[in-house]
């Protein structure tokens, strides 16, 4: 039961195989077990799952179930949730009882889904490995010694060692592809507008955006229809009407044109390991005996993207995070002497250090007299990385190339350096600040360890992706592989 | 650019974030090795290129001007750090 997939479960469920009760019972069972030496999850209910798996039992009965009715899943504890701790992995909020949902529960609620607990992440989502959470490091189930990823990692890991069969994330600049890749999973990042951040607890604003991790493309298709949809509560979210992203699932890809930027393989390719390209060019090649061709294309601003996003991400971070000063929820310090005293002892003690590093590289560039020269600036780069992609698009349908430069790395090998970390979202940085959609996908393994194949798409192409991904994945087996553990 | 011990402090000050001399010394040291990277993006003239805020480049929504919000006071403030009569309480402002 634990290695089917959404669409087998549901099946299961329908045909009586199994109640939703009971497949929440076997997967909290597992969480129990296999948990402590995973630490997927900050946040387990058992009753309040139970009942929500109850509900689904009873909606079944009444004939009213839907795809998702009755099906497990792990949420991202970015997503507030009425009644749940959500604390995006912070001592900030680890008291804090959401009493609202955000969009994206909305709607899993309201398919009748069942939510069997929050999982670990970066603070706040600010990192790559999620050991800078407050609630300590996820483990990746492939190697327990080594990073899962991040700063979904939680769901990453909780997918890959079968504690939920799939997750939310959020991707900012890379936070659901960099994980995906390193667990072995199939994770897209919508186009940025699709999905409502309505309740998803803010970074970087004009970057972030939620989406599903799962085993396969299919089911990533059948997540996504659920999370999207417009939201006037999100300021940025798309008025647009509602998509099937399975409809092309099945669509054969003779002719597909894939781009490969010559940034990612040639000559900014070095800082790629040479068993990740291996499997890359390998997938290439299924790509074409699948009837793709493939294509060279210049991303040739791509090298800016990582000054550009820290100058974003950090800015708008600092702005965000000004919100938590102690006065109407989460943490406040217990000692102080005056009101600045206390907001300046509330933020030292209830951030950790790399979200306090952002906070103060954003407080800089926004600070007077450099606002020019580092926040307009890096939107204009970030104008400069869109009009490469779309130049790009002329010339192919989808781009592809590596997720991660390298796979799961080991714990603490990357922590102390920011620098160092902040280059393994390379190749996924780009994407954000273009607003563009994208996934990564099992590709193989180097060295046992699991690598990620990145798909880039135009505006609004996630059914396209999906075509993409789901047609590999009934040429190859590597996204049904998962790691020994339990 | 390099920035000093001094401007770190007054950035943490504006931030509000008390920050001790080894934090900030550590600090110091890892925003600095950040800028370094910061700065290959600010050596490329783009002074032609209209900034971009959004990949949509949307325009605000209008909405008409009623009450949609309902009455949740108590909800939000039971988990307020301190509360008194339905007002947030902090410390003494004006003497």
């Amino acid at each position: 039961m634990i290695d089917r997939t959404l669409k087998q479960l549901a099946q299961a469920l329908s045909a009586k195989e199994i109640s939703s009760v009971e497949l929440a019972r076997l997967y909290l069972d597992r969480i129990d077990r296999i948990d402590p030496r995973i630490k997927a999850y900050i946040t387990v209910d058992r009753e309040k799952t139970l009942a929500q798996a109850a509900a689904a039992d009873a909606r079944r009965a009444a004939g009213e179930a839907g795809p998702l009715t009755g099906i497990p899943l792990a949420q991202k504890d970015i997503f507030c949730a009425e009644g749940w701790r959500t604390t995006c992995g912070s001592k900030m909020l680890g008291n804090f009882v959401c009493p609202y949902d955000a969009a994206v529960i909305e709607r899993f609620n309201a398919a009748g889904a069942v939510m069997l607990g929050k999982t670990n992440m970066d603070e706040f989502a600010m990192g790559s490995s999620t050991e800078t959470s407050y609630f300590g490091v996820t483990r990746n189930p492939w190697d327990v010694g080594r990073v899962p990823g991040g700063s979904s990692g939680g769901s990453a890991a909780a997918v890959a060692a079968r504690l939920a069969p799939a997750a939310t994330g959020t991707d900012t600049g890379g936070s659901i592809r960099q994980p995906a890749a390193l667990c072995n999973l199939t994770g897209i990042k919508p186009t940025y507008g699709v999905v409502s951040r309505y309740g998803m607890i803010a970074y970087a604003s004009s970057l972030d955006q939620g989406g599903p991790m799962a085993r396969t493309a299919e089911d990533c298709a059948l997540l996504l229809k659920v999370m999207a949809g417009f939201d006037a509560r999100d300021s940025t979210s798309l008025e647009r009407p509602a998509e099937d992203y399975a409809r092309d699932l099945e669509k054969p890809l003779a002719g597909l044109k894939i781009g490969l930027p010559k940034e990612f393989f040639g000559e900014g390719g070095e800082g790629c390991d040479a068993g990740v390209m291996r499997r890359i060019e390998e997938a290439l090649a299924e790509y074409r005996r699948l009837g793709a061709q493939t294509v060279e294309v210049g991303l040739p601003s791509m090298k800016l993207a990582i000054p550009a996003y820290y100058v974003i991400a950090s800015a708008e971070a600092s702005s965000n995070l000004a919100r938590y000063d102690g006065v109407r929820y989460g943490y406040r310090a217990p000692e102080y002497d005056d009101i600045i005293d206390m907001y300046m002892k509330t933020r030292a003690q209830g951030f950790g250090e790399e979200v306090k590093r952002r906070i103060l590289i954003g407080t800089y560039v926004l600070s007077h007299g450099y606002y020019d020269a580092y926040y307009l600036q890096a939107q204009r780069i970030r104008r400069l990385i869109a009009g490469d992609f779309a130049e790009a698009f002329k010339r192919c349908d989808l781009i592809m190339g590596p997720t991660s430069p390298t796979t799961a790395f080991r714990i603490g090998e990357r922590v102390s350096d920011p620098v160092r970390m902040y280059l393994s979202d390379i190749y996924t940085i780009a994407v954000n600040l273009a607003g563009l959609p994208a996934m990564s996908m099992p590709a193989g393994f180097a060295e046992g360890l699991p690598v990620g194949l990145q798909v880039i798409g135009d505006y609004f192409a996630e059914a396209k992706l999906l075509n993409a991904a789901h047609r590999y994945q009934q040429a190859t087996d590597w996204h049904l592989r998962r790691p020994t553990i339990g | 650019m390099s920035l000093t011990l001094e401007q770190v402090r007054r950035i943490a000050e504006l931030a509000r974030i008390e920050i001790s001399d080894a934090e900030a010394e550590s600090a110091l040291g890892h925003l600095n090795r950040i800028f370094f990277l910061i700065e290959e993006m600010q050596a490329v003239d783009a002074s032609g290129v209209e900034p971009m805020a959004h990949a949509q480049d949307l325009a605000q929504r209008l909405r008409e001007d009623r009450v949609t919000e309902t009455d949740r006071r108590g909800a939000y403030q039971a988990i307020a750090p301190e509360t008194e009569a339905g007002l947030y309480l902090v410390p003494k402002v004006i003497e």
